[in-house]
Formats: C-alpha cells, sequence, structure tokens
C-alpha cells in the first residue's frame, strides 16, 4: 500500500467505530470500547507509519505525500478533497496518534468498567457509586459503572476522526469540516452528563464561543477562495507566488493586505477554537465535561487544532514579513494576544481550586505561548511547544482524573461529602497514588519549564530566546513573567494535592488507579520527558549537538530559515538564564508557600494579594462582564424587540387583524345571505312537505270500505269525463 | 231454431249482479261478506265475458280461457283473504272492516 493510500486511511477507523458502536453495540460495554480502541489502535499505526515514512523522505516540505480528488464542481474547476502529510502535519499526527490511543486506553478505567451498576445511577448523570453487600456493615461505597459507557466511546472516537479528518486534510475546506465536527463533538461531551445544569450551560457557552469565531474563520476561508480560486495548501499557503500577490494588495480595511486580512480572520477562529483572550471564557468551563474529554479537547484535538491551523496559515499571516525586520499587523495582532493571553490566564490560574480549573487556565496561557511565538515568527518554537504541550498537558489531565478518582474513591469509602476535585480537600497523596504522583510530577515539571530533563522546558526556552534574539522585548518579559507564575501555579497544585499531610478523611483514603488507567500515564509520562530531546537546539550551552536538532531541521524546512537561529545561536546567555531562574524560582517558591498548608486554612495567597485575590478568584469578572454586556442584552432584545414587538405586536397584530376581517367578513354573509337565502330554501321545502303531508294524511282514515268508495267515485268521474269527452269529441 | 236468450239479457243480468256485489263490498260491515261481494263482482265480470264471447267471437276459446284465469286469481283472492281474515280475527278478535284501520295516516 502506498502511503499516500495509507493516509486516507488514518481518519477511518474512529468514524465507523462510531458508526458501529451507535447502531449495534451500544448495550455492550466491553464491545464498544474494545471497537473504539482497537479503532484508535488502527489509526495509531497507520499514523505511526506514515510519520516514519514522513520522516525518512528528503525533501518532504517541497514535495509532500499527496493524493486528492475532485468533490464539488465550480463553475470554472472543482472543489477538492485530499489528505496530505508534509512535516508540520507528520509531527501532529504523531502526537494526536499517541494522546488518542492513551486517552481512549484510559477511559475504560475512568469510565469504571468492570465495576457494579450503581444504586441511584441515572443516564446523564456521573455515577453516584454503588453500595455493596460486604461493604454493608461499614455503609461503605465503590464507584460505579458509568451508565452510557458505550455513548461516550462512540463520541470520543467520532471526536478522533475529526481531529485525524483535519490533520491529514491538504486543503482548508476539509479542514473546517473537521473543525467544526470536533466543535459539535466538544459540544455533546462537555454536556456529556447532561443531567447536569452546569454542564448543559458550559456545552452551549463552548458551543457558541467557538462558533463566534468560527463565523470569522469562515469569512476568511471564503475571502481566500474568492482571491485565488483555490483552497488547497498545495495552491495557496505553499505557493510563493499567491502569497505575495495577496501581500501586494491592499484590502482598504484597518490598512492590511488582503493576505494579511484573510491571517486574521482565520485567526478570529483560531482564538476561538484555542480559546485565547477574549473568547477564552468556555475552555474552565469545559471541565463539567468527564476528564478524559478535557484532555481530549485540550491536548489531543480542539485547542491543538486552533493553533495547528495558525501554524498553517502562519505564510498568510506573516506575509510580506522578512525575518528581522518589521512584524506585520496581523503578526502584531497575534504577539499581542498570544501574550496577554499567556499571562492573564497564568494570573487566574493562580487562585483555582479546582484541580481541573488549574489546568484548564494553564492550558489557555500556553496556547498563548504559542500564539505569541508564532506572532514573532517562531515558527518552529510554537509548533514544538505545540507537540510537547500536547503530551504533557494530556498527562496532566488524566492525572488529575486519577487523582480526582482516588479521592473518589476515598469519598465513597467515608462517606464524607467533601469537593473530591477541590485541591485544598487533598494532600498527601503520594504515599497513595505513587504512580499518579510521579507522572504527574514529571509532567507538572514539564508544564513548568523545569530544566534539561523535560520536555516544556526546551520548547519554553525556545520561545524565549526566540523574543529575546529577535528583540521582541516586551513579549519576552510578559512571557517570561507568565513563565514563572506556570511555575508557581504548578508547584502550588503538587504541593495541595501530593505533599504534606491529608487534609480530609477522604484524602486520606485514596487508592491508586486501576492498571488500565496508569499505564497511559506512565506512557505520556515518558513523552513529557523525552519529546523534547528531538528539539535541543545546537548552540545550548553543554547539550547542544549531542542529539541532532532533529525537529528545527524537520519542521523548519517548511519555512523560509528564520534569522535569529542560526546566526545568535551561541549570543547571549540572558534567556536561558531567565528560564532558569523562573522555573526553579518559580516552582520553588509555590513549593514554600504552600507545604504548610493544613486543613481548613485559607489560601495564603489571599493575604499577599490582598484585593488582588478576589479579581483573579472571580476571573477578572470577565464571565460576569459578557453576562452584562452580551447575553443579557441579547435576552432582552429577544424578548422585548423579538418578542413582545416584532412577534406579539407586529405578526401577532397583523394575524389578528386578519382573522378579524374575516370573521366580520363571515358574520355579514350569514346574516344576509346564508341565513335568509340558503336556509330559507331549504326550511320552505322542507316545511312544504311537511304542509302537504298534514294535509294528505286526513284521507288516509285507514278504513277499507272508505278507499273503496273513494275508489268508486273516481271511476265514476273518470268514466264521466271520458263519456263527455268521446260524446263532445264526437260532436 | 229455438229462440236465443238476447244478449241484452245478459248483460243486465251482469249489471245487476255487479251492482249487487258492489253494494256488498261496500255496505257490509263484515269483511269476510266483503270478500262476498268482490266474489260476485268478479263472476259478474265472468258473465259479461262469456256473453260478449259467445255473442260475439264464438269462433274460438278466448273468453273461455279468461274466465278460467279469472276464476284461479278469484280463488287465490278468496284464500288469500280468508287466511288474512282469520289471522286478523285471531288476533283482534273481530272481523269488522271499520275496527281494522291499524293503516290510519
Amino acid at each position: 500500500m502506498s502511503t499516500e493510500m495509507l493516509i486516507w486511511l488514518i481518519p477511518l477507523p474512529p468514524l465507523l467505530a462510531f458508526a458501529l458502536i451507535v447502531l449495534f453495540t451500544y448495550k455492550k460495554h466491553a464491545l464498544s470500547h474494545w471497537i473504539a480502541v482497537s479503532a484508535a489502535g488502527l489509526s495509531w499505526l497507520g499514523s505511526m507509519v506514515v510519520f516514519f515514512s514522513a520522516a525518512g523522505k528528503e525533501g518532504l516540505s517541497h514535495e509532500p505525500f499527496r493524493s486528492f480528488i475532485n468533490w464539488l464542481p465550480t463553475q470554472r474547476n472543482f472543489l477538492q478533497i485530499g489528505v496530505q502529510i508534509d512535516p508540520l502535519s507528520a509531527v501532529m499526527v504523531f502526537f494526536v496518534a499517541w494522546t488518542v490511543l492513551m486517552i481512549f486506553i484510559y477511559s475504560i478505567g475512568y469510565h469504571n468498567y468492570g465495576q457494579p451498576k450503581g444504586t441511584a445511577d441515572h443516564p446523564g448523570l456521573p455515577p453516584h457509586g454503588a453500595a455493596l453487600k460486604k461493604h454493608k456493615e461499614t455503609g461503605g461505597m465503590v464507584p460505579s459503572v458509568e451508565p452510557m459507557y458505550a455513548r461516550f466511546f462512540a463520541l470520543i472516537s467520532l471526536f478522533a476522526f475529526a481531529m485525524f479528518t483535519l490533520v491529514v486534510s491538504d486543503n482548508l475546506l476539509t479542514l473546517y469540516i473537521g473543525w467544526e465536527l470536533m466543535g459539535f463533538c466538544s459540544y455533546f461531551l462537555i454536556g456529556f452528563w447532561y443531567a447536569k445544569p452546569s454542564a448543559r450551560d458550559a456545552a452551549v457557552k463552548a458551543f457558541l464561543t467557538t462558533r463566534v469565531g468560527d463565523v470569522f474563520m469562515l469569512l476568511g476561508l471564503v475571502l481566500l477562495y474568492s482571491q485565488t480560486g483555490s483552497l488547497s495548501y498545495a495552491d495557496t499557503l505553499a505557493n510563493p507566488v499567491v502569497i505575495e500577490e495577496l501581500a501586494k494588495h491592499s484590502s482598504g480595511i484597518l490598512g492590511l493586505s488582503i493576505a494579511g486580512l484573510i491571517g486574521l480572520l482565520i485567526f478570529i477562529g483560531v482564538i476561538g477554537k484555542s480559546a485565547q483572550f477574549p473568547l477564552h471564557v468556555w475552555l474552565p468551563d469545559a471541565m463539567e465535561g468527564p476528564t478524559p474529554v478535557s484532555a481530549m479537547i485540550h491536548a489531543a484535538t480542539m485547542v491543538s487544532a486552533g493553533v495547528y491551523l495558525a501554524i498553517r496559515v502562519f505564510p498568510l499571516i506573516s506575509a510580506g514579513w522578512e525575518p528581522g525586520h518589521a512584524l506585520t499587523p496581523t503578526m502584531v495582532v497575534l504577539a499581542s494576544i498570544g501574550a496577554f493571553t499567556a499571562l492573564f490566564a497564568a494570573t487566574i490560574a493562580l487562585a483555582q481550586n479546582d484541580i481541573k480549573r488549574v489546568l484548564a487556565y494553564s492550558t489557555i496561557s500556553q496556547l498563548g505561548y504559542m500564539i505569541a511565538a508564532l506572532g514573532i515568527g517562531a515558527y518552529v518554537a510554537a509548533t514544538f511547544h505545540l507537540v510537547m504541550h500536547a503530551f504533557f498537558k494530556a498527562l496532566l489531565f488524566l492525572g488529575s482524573g486519577s487523582v480526582i478518582h482516588g479521592v473518589e474513591h476515598g469519598v465513597y469509602h467515608t462517606g464524607e461529602h467533601v469537593d473530591p476535585q477541590n485541591m485544598f480537600n487533598m494532600g498527601g497523596l503520594r504515599k497513595k497514588m505513587p504512580v499518579t504522583f510521579w507522572t504527574f510530577l514529571l509532567g507538572g515539571l514539564a508544564l513548568s519549564g523545569f530544566p534539561l530533563v523535560t520536555a516544556g522546558f526546551w520548547s519554553k526556552d525556545e520561545i524565549l530566546s526566540y523574543a529575546f534574539k529577535g528583540d521582541y522585548f516586551i513579549v519576552f518579559v510578559v512571557l517570561a513573567v507568565a513563565a514563572l507564575l506556570t511555575a508557581f501555579y504548578t508547584a502550588r497544585q503538587i504541593t495541595l494535592t501530593f505533599l504534606g499531610e491529608a487534609r480530609t478523611k477522604a484524602s486520606s483514603h485514596a487508592v491508586e488507579s486501576v492498571k488500565v488507567m496508569i499505564i497511559p500515564l506512565i506512557i505520556l509520562a515518558v513523552f513529557a520527558v523525552t519529546a523534547g530531546w528531538s528539539g535541543i537546539p545546537q548552540g545550548f550551552p553543554l547539550f547542544g549537538g549531542i542529539l541532532p536538532n532533529w525537529f528545527e531541521e524537520f519542521v523548519g524546512s517548511m519555512v523560509k530559515e528564520s534569522a535569529p537561529h542560526g546566526a545568535g545561536e551561541s549570543g547571549s546567555l540572558v534567556p536561558l538564564l531567565t528560564s532558569l531562574v523562573v522555573s526553579l524560582g518559580g516552582l520553588a517558591l509555590g513549593w514554600w508557600v504552600y507545604k504548610d498548608v493544613r486543613a481548613g486554612m485559607n489560601d495564603p495567597l489571599e493575604r499577599v494579594l490582598g484585593r488582588f485575590y478576589p479579581l483573579i478568584k472571580n476571573k477578572y469578572y470577565i464571565d460576569e462582564f459578557y453576562q452584562a454586556a452580551f447575553i443579557k442584552p441579547a435576552i432582552w432584545i429577544a424578548d422585548k424587540v423579538a418578542y413582545q414587538f416584532l412577534d406579539k405586536f407586529l405578526i401577532d397584530g397583523f394575524l389578528h387583524a386578519v382573522a378579524k376581517g374575516t370573521w366580520r367578513l363571515g358574520v355579514i354573509f350569514r346574516n344576509f345571505f346564508d341565513i335568509p337565502v340558503v336556509n330559507g330554501t331549504g326550511d320552505a321545502i322542507g316545511k312544504g312537505t311537511q304542509g302537504l303531508g298534514d294535509v294528505l294524511r286526513k284521507m288516509q282514515t285507514g278504513k277499507i270500505q272508505q278507499y273503496m268508495i273513494l275508489s268508486l267515485l273516481v271511476v265514476i268521474l273518470v268514466g264521466v269525463l271520458f263519456y263527455l269527452y268521446f260524446l263532445l269529441g264526437r260532436v | 231454431m229455438i229462440q236465443q236468450i238476447p244478449l241484452s239479457w245478459y248483460l243486465i243480468f251482469a249489471a245487476m249482479l255487479f251492482c249487487v256485489g258492489l253494494f256488498g263490498a261496500l255496505a257490509r260491515k263484515n269483511a269476510i261478506a266483503i270478500l262476498m261481494g268482490i266474489e260476485l263482482m268478479l263472476n259478474a265480470v265472468n258473465v259479461n265475458i262469456l256473453a260478449f264471447w259467445r255473442f260475439l267471437y264464438s269462433d274460438g276459446v278466448g273468453g273461455m280461457v279468461f274466465v278460467a284465469v279469472v276464476f284461479a286469481a278469484a280463488a287465490a283472492e278468496a284464500a288469500v283473504g280468508l287466511a288474512l281474515i282469520i289471522s286478523i280475527y285471531r288476533r283482534r278478535n273481530t272481523v269488522v272492516a271499520d275496527d281494522i284501520d291499524l293503516m290510519k295516516g
């Protein structure tokens, strides 16, 4: 089988799994997860084969694996669908396949496969646990299996299909299809426990918020198509002539070139999907879904797809920019939004107590990193960080799910009613859950950029050094501060969750998760450490050059070689020292502040930050602001204008007037035509017949002899008449 | 040649017989008597038919055939009529024609 053929096949198994589960096996738990996992496994296998043949091919960026067919006829030619693997999509497909497979396997354990059915469980609600007979004397419970087990696997399979489609697509049209399918799947999965109002609201919020971005993205695609007549990467993004042409002409809007405008519009779609300020509000709320879904959205699919698209359209965004020269307006927008989001989300993460919410804000912050990197032209660094982040964030989410599971187990066991997601209810879990602790620690260190051993260090350091060498000083400072905060809240999270002593009974009764959950953690932890070694800069002190900088060579071939790299490799040590200081400093500070938190204590930050604390605790009141600025007015318009005025007054009024007029006309017809003429005729015929009958019935005496006399008289009369007739006739 | 009884005598006799029958049918209260009146009228007709046949069309048998048919009809009529009267009598214990007025409108 040719590689091109294999690429076509990569997205298909999950789609097939979705159909099979939904149509046939939805009642069988084991069969459903086997279908889903083996589908993910097949896609994984295909992806690995494709990845390694892509990695081994010379000049892949100029001659990518590509195969396409004509799809929709347009006036001049065809819209095409096709697949393409170039260095960028190759690394995408690599981490997507790995994380998807790990998340699928993990989900089996997360949804308590093999546990008894819950006594009070209900589809649409998280399982409440089942009481076991042997535990009856203690009143203890054990976790119960998810009531909609098969449905979950069907939906994440569809989700995986959408992501694979998006990644292997060779044009923006099929990419957009995968993009929207993911919006749909995220809606269903965030609202997986749809009987919880908060989950329902979060699902709607995620769908509508990303939709705001998607509308602009679609506008961008339409503009690109109307300008170039094609949406395929090869004809547009990878064609320097087209890009140059688009960069030359002004769009007449905000002084942007046409390329810049298209890039900006598509980037607004990215803002929605990758949860950048100001459309970041949906991502923390998406934590309402089951934890594997969070991992799916945060690492393998949704938000990665957003950044992938931004990287993909980088030629448009950077059209007309030469490395070392002034940034294009669109790049400035990317850099400022990304850097701002990185810092902004990091500050919010400081004050969140929900273990998953901290990770959600850290995702937003890290995505801001990537966008900012892209905004200053660090194409390779952004891609590198995207891949590294996917690995360690999937690890962290699955780890947090494992922690929640362990604490939930304690909650069931002790019957204590505490929130199993609140980090202040945890503590001391390192002894209870050693594997989860060590893997989570590795993930957390990668997130905070712990030097040398973790993947996050290399990717973050690359972005920082690029910002420093390119003289984007503001971006550099903002990202460095964000990195410091990241290290701080990661240390806070790990300290509160795993270190110290248990702060609740539930936490002291937590148990390690099942094997099917911790094996994916171990595999992802391996990646969280080793993946970074594929991209160690050549000029790095001591370690540079030991391993070839494969990532830089491979993905870097997609763009014109950018100046700050290579030229300034051995230059200043400032960025390296900065990343060392912020990561180690942040971690140490976080540990030091939180190491002595006891049960019932407030967050020590509350005292330190003073009046700033409520502000970040409440996420800068942005949700409240949106509620007041957009949702309330929208409801007001819907109620007053659309409902009261348009619907009630205009449309109903018109309808009522028509109805009333018709009614009046009807009354007139009735009074002046129907009653006198039609009814009158009918009644007269009836009355006449009846009157005649009344007259005639008098003759009907029933006495036979009277009839006979009558007949006789008639006969005589007729006889007389005949007689007279003949008599007169003869005369 | 013997002096024949002229046709007019037969006709006068038949007319008288008919009138007696008619009177009986119209005036008698007893339903059986009414039936008998009707029989008389039928026989008056028979006399008429035979007389006309004998005097005007004696070369065929048409007149006798008609009379036979009338007899048959009269016999049938009498049988049905008497049966009806007996049935009425059993039910209402009367044979007076004026009392049998179920068909009064």
